[in-house]
């Protein structure tokens, strides 16, 4: 089966310290799909995902081995510039992390950092934009100067820190339990945005819900114990997976 | 960091703690299982009835058959039922689903089946008012091996034996040569003498209900195969499919 893969790990082993939390990771994720990796707590999923945007970094004591190569270049290289390499592959965390400030300063915060535009209309545009992608343009375009983003809905929050995300243009977004601290309708919403998003963006979201991963998903990673024991279609992964330990833990008789 | 480390070290230690589970749902799904395979018993019987009380002219046995008709589709709905409610609450994958899919499909087989056995006593009662036309001989053996293949794709189910349920699809050939068999030796009858046309056409419908039999019981062997091995081997699709 030929894959147009936007990401590809190869021999990637992960150590906090003398803990070896990934396990010889080969892995290659497709371009503009939906990709899950779904396994127990403490599996090392989200470490998979930190090492996309090599947001493992910011921990102590942590060694990496094997290559993360990222639209053909290896990011785990010393030169990578990581400021570029974070704007190319946007994340969003399980809680939203709005900042203290109106909806329109968090959008244009980024926009400042990375000197992307400097005209004000332009600007005005490309938030108005992301807002529209994410589905709350219409909902808080009166309030853009005036309503402190913390004064969402932990919904609305999660919407925004994705449009912070996307009005960067990232080809690549990592999503770590999105929706773990929303309401079912919430986590609805987040999801049929996820699906009109992946025509444009490479999508990953780690999730310990399956039922999620199986109604988002086309491709699927099962992880345990920092390895990854099957990657398939998610179809496939929740009809026949081959390997017992991936129908044991989605059928509910571990994890 | 320190505090990381010992956060994982915990979690491993709780994944390797966890063995397999007992489920209730296991429990839920051994049930639904019993209540098929009985009504896949029924089924059978009243097979091997039909066929008997035709062979011995016994209306007694007839009625038999008329009666369970009830009881296997009461138990249809019942079947279905559990099976939805099953998929609603516990939202199955893997082997579970295929599992609950599969028995889904069984049961209306076998609901059919039953409707067939009932299709086989009423061509009967009619044969019942004139004279027997020959000592019957191929269609008792004809339903032996109809009921073989049931049997066998039940033990199939229970086991979880692909191969077996892949023997029970190839014996189908030879209840459809029968039909084939019996067909002509038939109309030989006809032809001889118009006067038998009415009893050797009612005897063809009988044949033909068996080999209807004998396709849902390769049918569900067919369903068996994929609740096992997750391959879907109706219309020998399986060699040019990959999932």
């Amino acid at each position: 089966m030929k894959i147009n893969q936007k990401i590809k790990t190869e021999n990637l082993n992960l150590y906090y310290g003398n803990f070896h939390a990934l396990k010889n990771i080969n892995i290659s994720i497709p371009s503009q799909e939906i990709t899950a990796i779904i396994g127990p707590s403490g599996c090392g999923k989200s470490t998979l995902l930190r090492c996309f945007n090599r947001m493992n970094d910011l921990i102590e004591n942590v060694k990496i081995e094997g290559r993360v190569i990222i639209e053909g270049e290896n990011i785990l290289s010393e030169n990578t510039n990581l400021i570029q390499l974070r704007r190319n592959v946007g994340m969003v965390f399980q809680r939203p992390n709005v900042f203290n400030a109106s909806i329109y300063d968090n959008l244009n915060f980024g926009i400042k950092i990375h000197r992307l535009i400097k005209e004000r209309r332009e600007v005005e545009k490309v938030i108005e934009k992301s807002l529209k992608d994410v589905g709350l343009w219409d909902e808080l375009k009166d309030n853009l100067h005036t309503k402190n983003a913390r004064a969402l809905t932990l919904e609305q929050q999660q919407r925004l820190c994705i449009a912070r995300v996307i009005i960067l243009k990232p080809n690549i977004i990592l999503l770590d339990e999105p929706c773990s601290t929303l309401d079912p309708i919430s986590t609805t919403k987040i999801e049929e945005l996820l699906q009109v998003l992946k025509k444009d963006y490479t999508i990953v979201i780690v999730t310990h819900n399956m039922q999620q991963a199986a109604r988002v998903s086309y491709w699927c990673g099962f992880m345990l114990l920092g390895e990854l024991v099957e990657f398939a279609r998610t179809k496939k992964i929740f009809t026949n997976p081959s390997d017992d330990r991936t129908e044991n833990y989605i059928t509910g008789r571990f994890g | 960091m320190i505090e990381q480390k010992i956060i994982l070290q915990e979690d491993l230690d709780n994944i390797k703690r966890r063995k397999i589970m007992d489920r209730h749902f296991d429990e839920e799904l051994t049930e639904l299982k019993k209540k098929l395979t009985r009504t896949a018993n029924l089924v059978r019987e009243m097979i091997s009835t039909s066929i008997c009380a035709l062979k011995e002219r016994k209306e007694e046995l007839m009625d038999f058959v008329l009666e369970s008709e009830e009881k296997i589709n009461m138990a249809q709905i019942e079947i279905d039922d559990e099976a939805l409610k099953l998929i609603a609450l516990r939202q199955p994958a893997a082997s579970d689903l295929r599992l609950i899919v599969s028995v889904m499909k069984i049961n209306s087989e076998l609901e059919r089946m039953a409707d067939l056995a009932v299709n086989i006593v009423e061509r009967s009662k009619e044969l019942l008012k004139e004279p027997p036309l020959k000592p019957l001989i191929d269609l008792p053996r004809m339903a032996e091996i109809a009921q073989e293949m049931l049997d066998n794709t039940l033990k199939a189910f229970l086991n979880k034996d692909a191969e077996a349920s892949r023997k029970v699809c190839s014996t189908d050939d030879i209840v459809d040569n029968l039909n084939d068999q019996i067909f002509r030796e038939l109309l030989t009858y006809m032809l001889q003498d118009p006067k038998n046309i009415n009893r050797a056409i009612k005897l063809i419908l009988v044949a033909r209900y068996l080999e209807r039999i004998a396709d849902h019981a390769t049918n569900i062997a067919e369903d068996v195969y994929y609740i096992v091995k997750g391959k879907d081997i109706r219309h020998h699709i399986e060699d040019n499919k990959s999932l």
